[in-house]
């Protein structure tokens, strides 16, 4: 036996009588219902590791899983798609550690030593700049909730959770400095309509990204939830373009070009469409919101009190109301924030209800502050002529309402399904 | 002090006035804030600029053939990853297949099977080119010459039948391949802060 693990446990012991004690003095009877158990805790960690940097319960087992189609790390050691657990989620900021996931087209995550890492600001500009991130902690920060979501959130009718369904979007305090500082520094040049950013890892991931946004609210960050990035993450520079799709967040930041035409990098390109519409609906993401209690695989445990609890989200703004359906969307009635609604940020919302114990099916959606409200999948077959089909994937980003099914029994089921 | 003098003085301080104004204004417009960062070198700008645009004004000097290019994607070790014949491995797709072979993997965004070859569905050769030099070999990118990312862009050019056999792409040549998607890239309509993504939608 560890003489350390049995010392601590020995004094923890004498503190639980000494507790046992002042109870009975205060007339208190001590029971084994009523006793908080006193365990040694489960960590292979030692005391002095867990003092220096923490780790959470190992009663707490959520975890992220890689998307069902491709295994991560696969094969050659890429990691691709990777999902947040969703369900297990409070308030609105999402764990670093669990983030959602997505490479440029797989990659490894490059193992990068900031005091060598540089950003470099060229192209149709005054000065070009080469900044370290030294440099960058000296100018003047910025920390913003925002989400991120992969184009690929997509919810089928095979899925069975909420991680699988909506488990590519994320939630975090975002801190660095804005883009548009950078390129007011290196004073853009007339005529210039678009940047290139561009990454330093293996495949060099690149997108273009209208000067407009760049100039807008785009931040180049180095602290994610109140520490460095992750390098899953980015670590030790990533850009950050709120409300847009996913792809376009580039991690591993190296170098910002200043351009005056579209330049369709290998990202951009993957995800054209003939369409402008389409290509429309694939940058700036629209209101989309997510009951992630109760959702798939959990179980109420019987008829009675509630809440139901979610997130929604827009990449067009703050997020002004959200309204939740038990009747599988014949009657909506207005939740309420449980968090603050930040722009382009996840906003928790709650919906008390008291359950009869029938079969019923729970849904949200949202409205945003430029006044969008989230379609529902009939919607969006209207608008393209098509008919309604669950099975088919939604032209654009699906931001569509999603349903959960309660069953008599307290199950919950993908209610496309 | 007449009044012609008073007249000219007022002149001259307005003239003094609104220079130092236009100066100082134009010294704000142009003239960074904080001074932090430093200036990159023409050579670290020319290491570092690896993006090519749809004009391929970038394009480096240097060309290749289909026939160079399939003695690169074999020596290069390319079938390694996108299977022998280019397709069929855990790698994107590279030459369509001949429909029989199924890839392996699903399409994932963006796709990686026969239906994004990139050769079919880029709407520009140069961004081939650009993605091969920049990215290619996986861990090792950076190491072909532009010859061979020439070479290799016209060996996937010419099996997905876009280009002929003998074609030589370089610098003026690849810019105006014709390409099957060269349509196929609508651009969104101009972003404005505060806009919903696509008027008219549910």
């Amino acid at each position: 036996m560890d003489p350390k693990k049995s010392g601590r446990r020995g004094f923890l012991k004498e503190s639980a009588a000494l507790v046992g004690a002042v109870g009975a003095a205060m007339g208190v009877a001590p029971s084994i219902a009523g006793e908080t158990p006193a365990m040694d805790d489960m960590s292979s960690k030692e005391p002095k590791e867990l003092i220096a940097y923490g780790e959470r319960s190992h009663f707490v087992t959520s975890t992220r899983i890689p998307v069902a189609e491709r295994m991560s790390p696969d094969d050659f050691g890429m990691t691709f798609h990777v999902l947040t657990p969703l369900q297990d989620s409070v308030g609105i900021i999402t764990p670093s550690s669990l983030h959602y996931i997505a490479t440029h087209r797989g990659s490894y995550v490059p193992d990068i030593d900031p005091q060598e890492h540089k950003l470099m600001i060229h192209g149709m500009v005054d000065r070009p700049l080469i900044f370290t991130m030294d440099d960058l902690k000296r100018l003047p920060s910025v920390s913003r909730t925002h989400f991120i979501e992969c184009i690929g959130n997509r919810a089928r009718p095979s899925h069975k959770t909420v991680q699988q369904t909506h488990g590519m979007t994320s939630c975090s305090e975002w801190t660095g400095v804005l883009l548009s500082l950078l390129l007011k520094e290196a004073g853009v040049q007339q005529g210039a309509s678009w940047v290139v950013a561009e990454g330093a890892e293996t495949v060099k991931g690149a997108t273009t990204v209208p000067l407009a946004k760049a100039m807008d609210d785009c931040m180049v960050c180095y602290g994610q939830n109140g520490e460095p990035v992750r390098p899953q993450q980015g670590y030790p520079l990533r850009l950050l373009v709120p409300g847009f799709e996913g792809i376009h967040n580039i991690k591993y930041l190296r170098r910002i070009k200043v351009v005056d035409q579209y330049y369709m990098t290998y990202n951009d390109y993957g995800h054209i469409a003939a369409d402008p519409k389409v290509a429309a609906l694939g940058t700036q993401l629209g209101p989309k919101s997510i009951i992630t209690f109760p959702s798939g695989g959990q179980k109420l445990l019987g008829p009675g009190f509630y809440e139901i609890t979610g997130l929604a989200w827009s990449g067009g703004g703050a997020i002004r109301s959200v309204e939740v359906s038990t009747d599988g969307g014949q009657t909506w009635k207005a939740a309420e924030f449980r968090s603050p609604s930040y722009p382009m940020a996840h906003a928790r919302f709650g919906f008390n209800w008291k359950w009869d114990g029938k079969e019923c099916l729970l849904m949200s959606r949202c409205t945003d502050e430029l006044g969008t409200v989230q379609p529902t999948r009939a919607d969006v077959a209207k608008y393209w002529n098509k008919p309604i089909d669950n099975n088919s994937q939604i032209t654009g980003a699906d931001n569509t309402v999603f349903p959960w099914r309660i069953t008599s029994d307290g199950s919950v089921l993908n209610g496309l399904a | 002090m007449g009044l012609r003098r008073i007249f000219m003085l007022v002149t001259m301080l307005a003239t003094v006035i609104v220079t130092i104004l236009g100066l100082s204004q134009s010294a704000k417009a142009q003239s960074p804030t904080y001074g932090v960062g430093r200036t990159p070198t023409a050579d670290e700008i020319h290491a570092w600029d690896i993006s090519i645009s749809p004009t391929g004004k970038e394009l480096p000097q240097g060309h290749g053939t289909a026939k160079q290019g399939a003695q690169v994607f074999v020596m290069r070790g390319c079938g390694a990853c996108h299977g022998v014949s280019g397709s069929g491995g855990p790698a994107p797709t590279l030459i369509k297949s001949d429909g029989k072979t199924k890839s392996q993997f699903p399409c994932l965004t963006p796709c990686v099977n026969d239906s994004n070859v990139m050769a079919l569905h880029s709407p520009y050769a140069v961004t081939m080119w650009d993605y091969i030099r920049r990215a290619m070999p996986l861990n090792s990118e950076g190491t072909l010459k532009p010859d061979e990312v020439y070479a290799l862009t016209a060996f996937l050019l010419y099996k997905n039948g876009v280009i002929k056999e003998d074609e030589v792409m370089d610098a003026a040549s690849l810019p105006k391949v014709k390409m099957p998607n060269q349509d196929g890239a609508g651009m969104p309509p101009e972003w404005k802060h505060g806009t919903p993504r696509l008027q008219g939608y549910p």
